[in-house]
């Protein structure tokens, strides 16, 4: 098959972060995570460090008889208790979590300082009207659906809940999150599958430097575990049949056979440097550079050389200014399912050239299973705290890596290594694609 | 049904399924108050059909403002069934 001949990477000079480019600085001020390795940044940060698969047995998937009964659940979890009864009953499970994660981040950047009782998240100490939202979410309210069915079915059509719209909808986690905060500036939901939480990432820096907004709250949000969405994926041959949990998700391991389903969310505060130094907030690091590609391929998987992926990759260096020796560590989208891992391999030798071999990369979803909509949200908080920690952390799950990976895939144990500026991956059902470049 | 085992029931219900605290409910609460908006109230008379056997009729949702209101329509409508 006759393929097009991938364009060479813009050269550029003056590689260092910002330094080629005109865009003004966009800084992290607060960081939110609720996943499956952790409640909270710090249980996540710790959970993904310490590498043990976070998988276990679903009771609900073993009741239904599912083929595949291992997922990666949020734990520690009481919607009644943290969110209020009346928020709890009202919102699905997905947009808990993303209020959950948006509350974390918020609280971290200082927003809510003095915030009234009766509305602990709400931002406080900037113009509310110049706060966006920017949230991803590849399925919205499945467990809504997977409820609302069977009444509307047995029941008849007269029994349908009225709150079951605004309840699926997969914009009503950002629309929540900006009734807590008040925030009242763009309110925006991007779906690009498992791409959609860097997607949103992305979209938040580039309306951060259009000037439209001083602070977004950026993120990713999943809670799609139910039996009919792991039937079908199962039944795409998307999921690992591999019933142990410690090793269910592989990534990069020969004998890797799909991913582990898992939910949570990740919210980021970004604001432009600027905004954030007037203010005197804490910077955590930097979303430097955002590149987006499509395959214009297939609809479930990604073209063998992972061109598409080369493109986002190479878009999101050209956005940051940066070389692609520059990057120190990648954030691997690597789902442990066979077509990607080899896929992004080559895309990154691609993008990457000799400057691969001195290139440390993890996939930590080993760890946390595929979160979809929420991967590249969760994936950007640990690239941040790579930076921070100068640790890299272990790709869980891996124990022969597939002689085909021709990449220094972390694994076994954490590694210590400052990098400068991390590579961060997610690729989407769909054959949509998006890199993010995160610096200190 | 009388009156009383009908404001029960609907006590039970708002406190159970939908949080309300139990002393906040009173006659002269209205659902606005207790939390609850007009998806809620819809909400509401789906469980009550469920758990009462009573299906309040859309044109009937305009007259409750208060949980009294509601209870004066469920008694009305058991008369009616009766």
């Amino acid at each position: 098959m006759q393929r097009d001949v991938l364009p060479e990477p813009t050269p550029r000079e003056g590689g260092d972060a910002g330094g080629a480019t005109t865009h003004p600085d966009v800084v992290v001020t607060g960081m939110g995570a609720i996943t499956p390795a952790g409640r909270g940044v710090a249980a996540t940060w710790a959970g993904v460090l310490a590498g043990k698969g976070a998988a276990s047995l679903d009771e609900s998937l073993v009741e239904a008889g599912s083929p595949v009964t291992l997922t990666a659940r949020v734990e520690d979890f009481d919607a009644d208790a943290e969110l209020g009864r009346g928020t709890s009953r009202r919102q699905d499970r997905f947009t808990q979590l993303a209020l959950l994660a948006a509350r974390e981040a918020v609280a971290q950047a200082g927003l809510n300082a003095d915030a009234p009782d009766e509305q602990p998240d709400a931002v406080t100490v900037v113009d509310r009207d110049r706060v966006g939202v920017l949230l991803g979410s590849g399925i919205g309210g499945a467990q809504t659906w997977d409820e609302t069915y069977p009444t509307y079915l047995e029941k008849g059509p007269g029994r349908v809940s009225p709150l079951f719209i605004p309840k699926m909808l997969s914009n009503t986690a950002a629309g929540a999150i900006a009734i807590a905060t008040g925030a009242r500036g763009p309110n925006l939901t991007v779906n690009t599958a498992c791409a959609a939480g860097a997607s949103a990432i992305g979209t938040a820096l580039q309306l951060l430097r259009s000037g439209a907004v001083d602070v977004v709250l950026a993120g990713g949000v999943e809670a799609g575990i139910t039996p009919l969405s792991v039937a079908a994926f199962a039944n795409m041959g998307a999921l690992s049949k591999n019933d142990d949990p410690t090793t269910a998700s592989r990534p990069f391991d020969v004998d890797r056979d799909g991913f582990v389903m898992g939910e949570g969310a990740a919210v980021l505060v970004l604001e432009r440097a600027d905004h954030a130094a007037a203010r005197g907030a804490e910077v955590l690091g930097r979303v430097a550079g955002y590149g987006a590609s499509a395959d214009a391929h297939h609809a479930t998987a990604p073209p063998e050389d992972g061109a598409g992926a080369v493109l986002a990759m190479r878009r999101a260096l050209e956005d940051a200014g940066l070389e692609p020796t520059a990057i120190g560590h990648v954030n691997a989208h690597g789902t442990s399912t066979p077509l990607n891992d080899a896929a992004e391999s080559k895309a990154l030798r691609t993008v990457l050239g000799d400057h691969t071999d001195t290139v440390a990369v993890a996939s930590t979803k080993g760890v946390t299973g595929h979160l979809l909509g929420a991967a590249g949200a969760v994936e950007a908080v640990i690239a941040l705290q790579v930076l921070r920690e100068g640790v890299v952390p272990p790709t869980a799950g891996l124990r022969t890596q597939d002689p085909d990976i021709d990449l220094d895939v972390v694994h076994g144990e954490p590694r210590e290594l400052q990098v400068g500026a991390v590579l961060s991956n997610s690729f989407g059902f769909g054959g949509q694609n998006a890199a993010l470049v995160l610096t200190r | 049904m009388t009156r009383t085992d009908i404001q029960a029931q609907l006590s039970g219900i708002l406190t159970d399924q939908f949080g309300v605290p139990a002393d906040e409910i009173t006659e002269d609460a209205t659902f606005e108050a207790l939390g609850l908006d007009s998806l809620d109230l819809v909400e509401v008379t789906l469980v009550i059909d469920e758990e009462l056997g009573i299906r309040i009729p859309d044109e009937k949702l305009g007259e409750i403002q208060t949980t009294g209101d509601a209870v004066t329509v469920l008694v009305d409508l058991t008369k009616v069934d009766a």
